[in-house]
């Protein structure tokens, strides 16, 4: 299957899990998009090296795939599509840090493969906890809730347009990679010409596209101000969930509690 | 080029958030003020064909970056500063969202590098005045070309900057610098002919589009202000970030070692017996310090008045870096709890 079709289905994809219905799902979106801002914010506070301390983490994507009952191998695969940067800029640590910090039997680890091993991590659960978000929340719902929580509304409804009509754009230049996919033979045709007469069409396409929409929005009564009619109702499940999280994530952040029970074993078994 | 939330620190995530937010807030009511109501729809709908393009297959090899078009010039070429700002971020933003392509802290750090830049800078000084008045169809092509390279290098730079502030990388800021560089001029390069194309195309086949973001009147007034203010935030920024990272770095290696040392006998806790009474020793010394003891510390601050900066400086040695840790980790349970606060009394005065 083209990569453009693939991309469509996994929006598509994305859509149908953010539309079940289970206990993470009917949370208010800003309870969600405020518990998954801290948990980025402290999940990137730890330092370079750390590793152990990062791992108590792992606990909130993992209940949040649970409760919302998202597919686990779907989610980490798309993860390590977009890998890549991260990981071509972290592989220079090991590179230059090469300062052993660890020791395991013959085996000295310098502080770079530390430091590397801790980036990777820390993408992991970032990358992870945003599209456990947006898999259990749903693309409106957030921006209902960025707007909600202060962003501009034109703004917010800026991305809701995007997303609406990311699913018609993608069809039609799907449409349009096939048509030319068909015609062109010995890689010819694929060129940079015919490429951008192709991208020409279609944004000509897309502004007259934009047109009707505009003169549609005037005939319903449309005079620049936008209103959503929807409103999110915040309760004490919300906070709860906010503040019990919050409140998790900081205790991990303070104490090391991966080295902490480590400790404490090794002490028992003295 | 899409910067990643593992690559940065909370400092830096959080100034390019503030500075992002801050210009959107500034497009959105530029935008608003504009009587121009038919952006509204186009400029989502455009973002959403920048969306589409960047899926028709133009991947260049053997980079690692992902080379898809940026999209912020053609945006600002067809819909003008402000609104190719907003459309551009709305744009990164599903991006995050969705393909986890740059993250939600580092959403900050990106739409800066691939929104500011190409729209603010690269559109206004380069593009519009090699385009000029009366644009032709080779000034056109020329003027796409200088913009989309060298707001993709800023973008680079951008990126080179915060990665560094972010003392995350390894990398030196030169070998960096002489990494990112040539292959963004190369991606450049190809966006540049990318959107010259498309550009001279939408110009030959319906002139009137591209003349009405040029003569969109606010714009060229008001762009000189505005990109000294841009400028004069990310001077802060800069200088924010940079005493950060000098206070968070030094001897930070020292203060990693205990802690990796402290670590291993917890990941293999059977492994290395003889070292492991020196290591417990080392780490139940060393933990208590780092976080127990630290309102204690605090205390004695407080007990001998005005007496920080002469404790800090007889406490050298390792204590500044963890003074900085805590620091950071207070900073963010403050901040924390000033939302949290913010966000119960939103729900109480909900509910009365």
């Amino acid at each position: 299957m083209s990569r453009i079709q693939t991309a469509f289905l996994d929006l598509g994809l994305m859509d149908t899990l953010s539309g079940k219905d289970t206990p993470v799902h009917r949370l208010d979106p800003r309870a969600k998009l405020l518990t998954t801002l801290i948990f980025i914010i402290t999940v990137v506070s730890f330092g370079k090296y750390e590793i152990s301390a990062i791992i108590p983490f792992f606990i909130f994507p993992a209940v949040m795939m649970s409760l919302g009952e998202l597919p686990f191998y779907y989610l980490f695969r798309k993860i390590l599509i977009v890998i890549p940067f991260a990981f071509m800029i972290g592989i220079f640590n090991p590179l230059i840090d090469r300062e052993i910090l660890m020791r395991i039997g013959l085996f000295s680890i310098s502080g770079g493969w530390i430091s590397f091993c801790s980036i990777m991590v820390k993408f992991i659960l970032t990358a992870g906890s945003v599209l456990v978000l947006i898999a259990c929340t749903g693309f409106n719902s957030v921006c209902m809730a960025l707007e909600k929580m202060g962003a501009p509304r034109i703004f917010a409804v800026q991305l809701l347009f995007l997303y609406r009509y990311i699913f018609v754009l993608i069809v039609e230049a799907s449409r349009m990679a096939n048509a030319r996919a068909l015609r062109s033979f010995d890689g010819k045709g694929k060129g940079m010409k015919v490429f951008g007469y192709l991208l020409g069409h279609l944004l000509l396409r897309t502004i007259d596209r934009a047109q009707r929409i505009y003169l549609a929005m005037l005939c319903r009564g449309f005079d620049g101000e936008i209103r959503v009619n929807r409103h999110l109702e915040a309760g004490m499940r919300e906070v709860i969930f906010t503040v019990a999280w919050s409140a998790f994530f900081i205790a991990m952040r303070v104490y090391n509690i991966p080295l902490i029970a480590g400790s404490f074993i090794t002490e028992l078994i003295l | 080029m899409h910067m990643a939330d593992a690559l940065i620190s909370p400092a830096v995530g959080g100034t390019m958030w503030a500075a992002s937010a801050g210009l959107i807030a500034y497009c959105s009511k530029k935008v608003r003020d504009d009587v121009d109501d038919i952006k509204i729809p186009l400029m989502g709908v455009v973002g959403a064909f920048i969306f589409a393009s960047q899926m028709i297959n133009f991947t260049i090899p053997g980079t690692g970056s992902s080379g898809h078009l940026g999209g912020g010039m053609i945006l600002a070429i067809l819909l003008g500063p402000y609104a190719a700002f907003l459309t551009m971020a709305s744009v990164l933003t599903v991006q995050a969202l969705f393909f986890a392509d740059g993250g939600l802290l580092a959403l900050g750090c990106n739409i800066f590098n691939l929104g500011f830049f190409p729209c603010f800078i690269a559109y206004p000084f380069i593009y519009k005045k090699i385009a000029g008045e009366q644009p032709t169809q080779q000034r056109i092509m020329a003027g796409a070309l200088a913009a989309s390279i060298l707001g993709l290098q800023m973008g680079a730079f951008g990126v080179v900057l915060e990665t560094l502030f972010s003392g995350i990388s390894e990398l030196h800021f030169r070998t960096f610098v002489l990494l990112m560089q040539p292959i963004h001029l190369a991606i450049g390069i190809i966006e540049g002919l990318v959107t010259a194309a498309v550009v001279t195309f939408v110009w030959k086949a319906r002139p009137e589009i591209l003349e009405m973001a040029a003569t969109a009147k606010p714009v060229r007034h008001l762009s000189l202000r505005n990109v000294i203010a841009g400028l004069l935030v990310f001077a802060a920024i800069t200088g924010g970030a940079l005493s950060w990272f000098a206070s968070a770095n030094p001897d930070g290696l020292e203060w990693a070692m205990f802690h990796v040392s402290g670590k291993e006998e917890l990941e293999s806790p059977e492994k290395g017996l003889h070292s492991m009474l020196g290591a417990i020793q080392e780490k139940t010394a060393f933990l208590p310090d780092y976080s127990f003891k630290n309102p204690e510390e605090k205390e004695g601050h407080a007990k001998t008045g005005e007496g920080e900066p002469a404790a800090n400086s007889g406490e050298d040695g390792k204590w500044p870096t963890v003074s900085a840790g805590t620091s950071v980790s207070g900073l963010v349970g403050g901040a924390l709890v000033l939302v949290l606060a913010a966000f119960i009394g939103f729900a109480l005065k909900k509910r009365s």
